[in-house]
């Protein structure tokens, strides 16, 4: 199976704070692995430095075959990130956010629109974003990340602030998602629900390795 | 996707907002019309000094303005990380540099268009060239909306963002100021014919910082 992301003594700086100090990490295509780890370990930097948001400041790095050292840019429409923002407007609806989101990673904004009636939002697709409540905008989040169609999908808290059927609606995409051989790395604090969909565990304190796991 | 289709998705995006904000429409025209308010205030003793500094009034009237609504371009796009958002799409950096460009220099024509009558009205300006008036602001709101937009991302990415637009972005704006308020005078109270030499400046100007923003926004956008 091919390597979907490789790192090599990577550091990532934030200021001057190395929050990645020398990370080593292989993983194959496909799967869920689950990133773990304390607060300020470096788990949503290294999903960030994934995405190709943050720039790998020493060591080495290829995500999708792309070499983060030369070129962090043509992978992004291979991937999507859930961060902690929803990357959204807030004076632009629902299905306009989806839409646009969709449109712009090069996909139609069929894609869009099927991604929210997914994420079980299209009762309020003609609603501003600005007027979501915490848990809409995670789903408006998570809607606009599918609906990219990603070969890997970067997750950071993706439970956070959902409500019970919006969790169950979240864990059965993420199954099909696996399903159909696309990867998966989901940072998470709940451990037990995140571990219930997982098949690899990788942990990170400090910025560097601490465990990998196959479960 | 096409260099075309990803402008036309930015420009748009961004004016929908502006549509449904009505930033312009409630923000930035009436800081327009009271400034232009406040020179005839200031300057209302003799009319006669009004008409002849009215194209100098009407061009600073359209800067400060402006520093209004390329802020607004670039807040938009720190609100909820939609920066990310847009940097994860992987766009070509020169569509979004023309996208933004583009939906700025429209807020910047109706502006233009709404303080250009308030200071016919109010000043008694007599207006003898319109072609001139009209080829200025063109190449003087394309300058602006170029020059606005490089700023404008530069400036994004910094802490004190909000006061340092206008200090960053003010003196590269001279030219169009000088520019357009000589062409204006040509165009309104002067010779007509004499104001081209000034358009040549602005156009060039124009094509300068369109050329430039289209090669260093990329690498801005990503970096600041």
């Amino acid at each position: 199976m091919p390597n979907v992301l490789q790192l090599r003594e990577a550091v990532c700086l934030l200021g001057r704070f190395p929050a990645l100090a020398g990370l080593d990490l292989d993983l194959d295509a496909g799967g869920v692995t689950l990133l773990s780890g304390p607060n300020g370990a470096g788990k949503t930097t290294l999903l960030r430095l994934l995405a190709g948001l943050v720039p790998l400041h020493s060591g080495t790095g290829s995500v999708l075959g792309f070499n983060l050292n030369t070129d962090r840019v043509s992978h992004r429409r291979r991937l999507a990130l859930v961060g902690h923002d929803t990357f959204c407007y807030d004076d632009l609806t629902v299905r306009e956010n989806l839409i646009f989101s969709a449109k712009a990673s090069g996909h139609k904004a069929a894609m869009g629109e099927s991604a929210m009636e997914r994420l079980g939002l299209s009762h309020v697709a003609g609603v501003l974003h600005s007027k979501l409540s915490a848990g809409q905008r995670r789903r408006l989040a998570l809607a606009a990340a599918f609906g990219r169609d990603p070969e890997l999908l970067l997750l950071d808290e993706p439970h956070a602030g959902l409500d019970t059927e919006g969790r169950e609606i979240l864990d059965e995409i993420l199954r099909e998602t696996d399903a159909a051989g696309r990867t998966v790395i989901i940072a998470s604090h709940e451990l037990e629900r995140t571990r219930s969909l997982a098949n690899r565990e990788f942990s990170i304190r400090g910025g560097r390795a601490y465990s990998v796991d196959q479960t | 996707m096409s260099a075309f289709s990803e402008i036309k998705l930015i420009a748009g995006k961004d004016l929908r907002i502006e549509m449904r904000s009505r930033i312009l429409l409630s923000q930035v025209l009436p800081f327009g019309a009271i400034v232009v308010l406040l020179f005839a205030f200031a300057l209302d003793p003799d009319r006669g000094i009004l008409a002849r500094v009215a194209p100098g009034l009407f061009w600073i009237t359209v800067l400060l303005a402006a520093l209004l609504a390329i802020g607004r371009a670039f807040s938009i796009e720190q609100q909820h990380g939609a920066r990310d958002g847009l940097r994860l799409a992987a766009l070509d950096g020169s569509s979004v540099f023309i996208g933004k460009a583009i939906a700025i220099a429209a807020q910047l024509a109706i502006l233009e268009a709404v303080l250009g009558l308030t200071v016919v009205v109010l000043y008694g300006v007599e207006v003898h060239g319109v072609v001139v008036l009209l080829a200025t602001a063109a190449a003087a709101t394309i300058g602006l909306a170029a020059a606005g937009t490089l700023y404008g991302v530069l400036a994004a990415g910094l802490r004190a963002r909000e006061t340092l637009l206008p200090l960053l972005l003010l003196p590269v704006l001279a030219p169009v100021m000088l520019g357009a308020t000589r062409a204006f005078e040509d165009g309104l109270e002067g010779v007509p014919g004499d104001a081209w030499p000034w358009i040549a400046l602005l156009t060039v100007f124009a094509l300068l910082y369109t050329g430039v923003g289209m090669l260093a926004f990329g690498p801005l956008w990503e970096d600041t």
